[in-house]
């Protein structure tokens, strides 16, 4: 377990790493700040001088070393456009983010797994149809689209709900109803067809032979044995999530990390890019670790 | 008379699929009472266990459906109930055990938990049945009930995780037992055992025992009464001595005569030279030996046969052979030449010398090729054994001589019965003109009557093209009519070797011995006294520990 | 009881099988959902192959009096039926005109992300050596980036072209081709059939591309299906963010995103594009889904029976 935890660690590391570098030199070659930050008319001595303030007067492998220096003492460095710690900055849009991913995916999760089982369970049958036809078109779905024509509707044409921003309630429903449709969609598929598996296997079999009865058979006996498969495709949209579901988040002007990376990318506000990267980067890290934990918890044929 | 406890009539079962309905069993009677063992005889494809999955509510409807008949338990027909009152018997008042245990208990749930379960459905308090569980587990042999309780099935031996399985079945003290080919995938041995466990509790508990077998040695073993299954249709009842000593219908008579054990025993060793010698070899998986320096030698012209129970390393000495794993020790002398430590060219030539016939026909052959590129494709690799012009006719002819016919070749492995797989892989083997076929399992799979055909063309082949053979297997009655020479292994090591007659008729080891003893004879006047041999030497190892 | 199965279809004489394609096409049938798709799909690449020669002039002409025109009008030209974008250019004519580079995008990232990927998987899958352990890392380096971020950095860095969208994309995919790939040929070499042509001498060339490659195609057509869908909404969302293709060039990502300002007053800019990219992205799922049926031999029994159980 350790060995297992101790070496995760380390292939992570490795990626992170090589994250950091290719992010590094690759966002600095989209340009100078200088040019974005100060009027076309400053000064020589304004601009030599803003460059001086941020360290960018430096040779690049000077400053990316500098850079790894301050790290090492978890200094992410300053953001130009805040003037506040990159680091502060990135955790608050992350814990933004973090809500909801974790709402939406609870909620994505446990009803996309229900309706999978029920749906193999049924399958042929009508409401297996529907079922997978819903799920189709939910995998097919753009969010950006559904997310303008959502505010269309909803916020535009009734009123119902807010069209952007944060503060009430209300203000979750659009994100999250946009972020539920294709995870829920992937998700289902994966259900039903793995479900459709262990329905089919010998133990199912067993199960009936004793008397089991239909709710047991599914969701003590089958379903168990078919989450390996769906804990993996809720990890990678998880995933998807936490890195930011960067054209919601833009749309609804929900401020959480991926418009943060985004709009910080545009604004050439570099400590905080890397900082971001590097807390996501962690949180993904953590996430892909208790999904690994779930699956030897699952299946006790699994041992790290 | 009474009506009996539990009666199948007139059950006619159809299955829709692709190729329009198969009929898979058609107006099949039997019936049991409470003390009865009935074996339901069948070789694959007959239906045999058609009518017990619908005892238990086991078919799934559609692609299934009763076209007739009715199932009566204790005079009420099961098939008119609801699914919650069939529920009720399951388990309960029928239970069932089945073939290849691994895959019929839930992987991911504790053995106890499961036992328990059982219980638990049917109303026994989760307190009382913990411990009627661990009675339980004792009862059907599991050591340390305790410990095995809290484990998962995969960390269990093939026969232990049958035992579970029984283990599971009697929880409630059913009426009646189904068992669907309990023993198939066991070593002999294991299979006696687990034979006498449920003979055991059947006379314990006076259950009625229905087994699906397709073994006439499990019928006579342990049947009282048999009903004979062929496509879909029973075509003989009675009592097992009666049905083996005096079988009406044709079928029955043909499957008892292909049943080997019975023919000619082969004459005396070979004193030809020997093609193969292995020498001191050893084959180690990290800290585990599966060979500990073994030697034999292949005379030409010569069956030999290895045979061994499962982990005895009968198999590796194949896969070292073909280098399909690299030895970790010892030689294998071919022609004077060591084959283990030939550089991959060298060995290319030799390839085609030396063939290998594998257990399973449907996994060694590419599905996707059709039978002429299946038999031709060793020509391509070896340039100069057929002229290609001359593919067509050479894989004709092959195909021929293996008993298929040449408008064979345009078709796909799929469209093929299991032992006209199997022949195509022979003709495969044949192909290549090779002097030696390691014949791995390579009937085992296959039906009885099958089996016997394969064995003879097996044996007029090597007549016709001087080869030689290393059949590897489990099953000694095949050994018997079919090798010259045998070799018994046991976890790695040679414990006997000598001619089929002496291996056969004066053992010099106990562990063959043993062997001999747990093999199954289809006759159930000679098995009844092998039984009473086995347990009195129990009774003796027994007294003597 | 599938010994009955084979035996029933060996004993019958078939009086020459059908031909590939037509048992293809049967099979296309049983699935009505599917067949829906395929046609739509046709249709969609028709209007991505032909679209820009035949309505690249209507699609761009500028008519300041059919600006934002209302849908539904069918006294008019009928590539004004679904209304008139902020400029006044036909939007189903623009619609037809911008599936050339929505669909050439997504098909030059998935064939190139395919290649790469099953290629390096195949190698990874059957060598033992060290390049078996390393090739699979760089899968996870990959995955690790976040995609759409390194997308927005490359392009901005870059010009935005559809060469180096392709780029992005594909690189972006490689690893699912990657592991997929090198999963199925870990599993498949182990296989009897892979046993017993090394047992005559058969090359390793040999064996990867007559014995492994041919069994593993259909799971890489079938996720390669899926994944044109996933790359046409990965570009769509690019171009809708901007950082995708530039105007005057088109997709229907940019349609979106360039409808978004007139939303309250003219839902159709937006709608229609949307609308074409999900019909599109359903096909594919639809077809992906069949294909899995229908390339499975133990799984083509529900299309043969009358596609009761599709799906």
């Amino acid at each position: 377990m350790q060995r297992f935890l101790a070496k995760r660690a380390v292939s992570s590391g490795v990626s992170l790493i090589l994250l950091v570098i290719a992010v590094f030199f690759l966002s600095r070659l989209t340009g100078d700040p200088t040019d974005l930050y100060l009027p076309i008319d400053a000064s020589q001595e304004a601009r030599e001088n803003f460059r001086a303030l941020h360290g960018l007067d430096q040779p690049l492998i000077v400053q990316f070393f500098s850079y790894l220096g301050d790290l090492v003492r978890l200094d992410f460095g300053e953001s130009i456009r805040r003037a506040r710690p990159a680091l502060e900055v990135v955790t608050e849009a992350f814990a933004w983010t973090l809500q909801l991913a974790v709402i939406t995916m609870a909620i994505v999760s446990g009803a996309a797994i229900t309706l999978g089982s029920l749906a193999a369970f049924n399958l042929g049958g009508i409401f297996d149809r529907i079922a997978t036809f819903f799920s189709l078109i939910g995998a097919s779905a753009p969010d950006f689209w559904v997310a303008i024509v959502a505010i269309v509707v909803f916020s535009v044409g009734f009123g119902w709900l807010p069209t952007s921003g944060t503060g009430t309630v209300w203000h979750w429903i659009l994100p999250i109803a946009v972020l539920f449709i294709r995870p829920f969609g992937l998700i289902l598929q994966v259900v039903r067809g793995s479900m459709i598996t262990a329905l089919g296997s010998a133990y199912v079999k067993t199960a009936r032979a004793k008397g089991v009865g239909p709710r047991a058979t599914i969701f003590v006996h089958a379903l168990r044995n078919a989450m390996l498969p769906v804990l993996t495709v809720i990890g990678d949209q998880a995933a998807a999530l936490l890195n930011g579901a960067v054209v919601v988040e833009t749309i609804f002007g929900f401020p959480g990390i991926g418009k943060l990376m985004i709009d910080s990318i545009l604004q050439r506000d570099f400590s905080v890019v890397l900082a971001s990267i590097m807390v996501t980067a962690f949180a993904i890290f953590l996430m892909n670790i208790l999904i690994d934990l779930a699956y030897a918890a699952l299946d006790p044929r699994i041992r790290y | 008379m009474a009506d009996p406890l539990l009666e199948v009539r007139n059950l006619s079962v159809t299955f829709d699929t692709a190729r329009g309905p198969v009929h898979a069993v058609k107006h099949v009677s039997w019936a049991v009472n409470r003390g009865d063992v009935l074996a339901i005889l069948g070789e694959s494809g007959s239906g045999k266990s058609v009518s017990s999955s619908a005892v238990l509510d086991l078919i799934d409807m559609p692609p299934g459906r009763i076209d007739s008949g009715e199932i009566l338990f204790e005079g009420r027909n099961i098939l008119e109930m609801s699914a919650a009152e069939r529920r009720g018997l399951n388990g309960k008042r029928i239970a069932m055990i089945f073939q290849d245990p691994l895959s019929h208990l839930n992987p991911v749930y504790r053995v106890g938990w499961q036992i328990e379960e059982t219980m638990a459905i049917h109303g026994t308090a989760r307190a009382e049945a913990k411990a009627e569980t661990l009675r339980l587990l004792a009862k059907v042999g599991i050591p340390d009930p305790q410990a095995a309780a809290e484990k998962y099935p995969h960390q269990f031996s093939g026969g232990q995780r049958q035992r579970l399985m029984i283990a599971m079945a009697l929880a409630l003290k059913p009426d009646v037992l189904i068992a669907d080919e309990p023993t198939t995938a066991l070593d002999v041995t294991v299979q006696a055992q687990i034979l006498g466990l449920l003979e055991e509790l059947q006379k314990e508990t006076g259950m009625a025992l229905v087994i699906i077998t397709h073994d006439l040695g499990v019928v006579a073993e342990i049947a009282h009464r048999v009903v004979v299954m062929s496509k879909g249709e029973i075509v003989e009842a009675g009592t097992a001595a009666e049905v083996y000593r005096n079988p009406q219908h044709p079928y029955t008579k043909r499957l008892i005569g292909a049943a080997p054990g019975k023919g000619e025993i082969h004459p005396d060793e070979l004193d030809t030279p020997p093609i193969l010698a292995l020498q001191n070899v050893s084959k180690q998986y990290g800290a585990f030996t599966a060979l500990h320096g073994i030697s034999y030698e292949l005379r030409e012209g010569e069956t030999l046969a290895i045979v061994g129970e499962s982990g005895s390393g009968k198999s590796t000495t194949a896969r070292l052979l073909l280098r399909l794993e690299e030895a970790s020790g010892g030689r294998a002398l071919y022609q004077g030449r060591d084959l283990f430590a030939m550089s991959p060219k060298e060995l290319h030539g030799l390839r085609r010398d030396i063939q290998m016939v594998f257990q399973d026909p449907t996994q060694s052959l590419n599905p996707r090729m059709t039978v002429f590129q299946l038999v031709s494709e060793g020509w391509a690799i070896h340039p100069g054994i057929v002229e290609k012009s001359r593919w067509k006719a050479r894989v004709a002819e092959l195909l021929r001589e293996v008993g298929l016919s040449e408008e064979h070749m345009h078709r796909h492995p799929h469209q093929f019965s299991g032992g006209q797989r199997q022949r195509i892989a022979i003709a495969r083997a044949l192909a290549l003109e090779p002097r030696i076929i390691v014949c791995d399992e390579a009937v085992s799979a296959l039906d009885v009557q099958v089996q016997a055909q394969v064995i003879e063309l097996l044996d007029r082949l090597k007549a016709a093209h001087g080869l030689s053979y290393i059949f590897i297997a489990h099953d000694l009655p095949v050994v018997r009519d079919f090798a010259d020479r045998v070799i018994v292994m046991q976890g790695g090591r040679i414990v006997e070797q000598g001619g089929v007659r002496q291996i056969f008729d004066a053992p010099r080891e106990e562990y063959t011995r043993n062997l001999l003893a747990a093999s199954l004879d289809p006759d159930p006047e000679i098995q009844a006294r092998r039984r009473a041999e086995r347990l009195e030497r129990q009774k003796l190892a027994g007294e003597a520990a | 009881m599938s010994d009955t199965h084979t035996t029933v279809a060996a004993a019958r004489k078939d009086p020459g099988e059908p031909g590939p394609l037509r048992t293809f096409l049967k099979l296309l049938r049983a699935d009505k959902p599917a067949t829906c798709a395929a046609i739509f799909l046709g249709l969609v690449i028709l209007c991505a192959l032909f679209g820009p020669m035949l309505l690249e002039a209507v699609s761009s002409k500028q008519n300041l009096r059919g600006r934002n025109a209302v849908p539904f009008l069918f006294g008019q030209d009928w590539t004004m039926w679904l209304g008139g974008d902020q400029l006044g250019r036909p939007l189903l004519a623009r619609i037809i005109v911008a599936a050339s580079n929505t669909m050439a995008i997504a098909t030059g990232a998935v064939a190139a992300s395919l290649l790469i990927g099953s290629s390096l998987g195949l190698v990874a899958g059957y060598s033992r050596g060290r390049l078996g352990q390393m090739i699979p890392r760089l899968a996870d380096v990959i995955m690790s980036f976040p995609s759409l971020l390194l997308a927005v950095i490359v392009l901005y860095m870059l010009e935005p072209s559809v060469g180096n969208i392709v780029l992005v994309l594909a690189i972006t995919r490689i690893p699912v081709y990657l592991r997929t790939t090198r999963a199925e040929v870990l599993e498949i070499r182990e296989r009897m059939f892979v046993q017993a042509a090394i047992v005559m001498g058969a090359s390793t060339p040999r064996i990867i591309f007559r014995h492994i490659l041919p069994v593993i195609l259909p799971t890489l057509v079938t996720i390669a299906t899926l994944d044109f869908a996933f790359v046409m909404l990965a570009e769509s969302s690019l171009s809708f963010l901007g950082i995708g293709i530039q105007p005057p060039e088109v997709t229907w990502g940019l349609m979106v995103a360039q409808g978004r300002p007139y939303l309250t007053s003219a839902w159709w800019l937006s709608f229609w594009p949307g609308l074409a990219i999900i019909l599109t992205t359903l096909s594919l799922n639809l077809l992906s889904n069949w294909m899995r049926i229908a390339l499975d031999p133990t799984q083509r029994w529900r299309l043969e029976t009358g596609g009761k159980k599709n799906g």
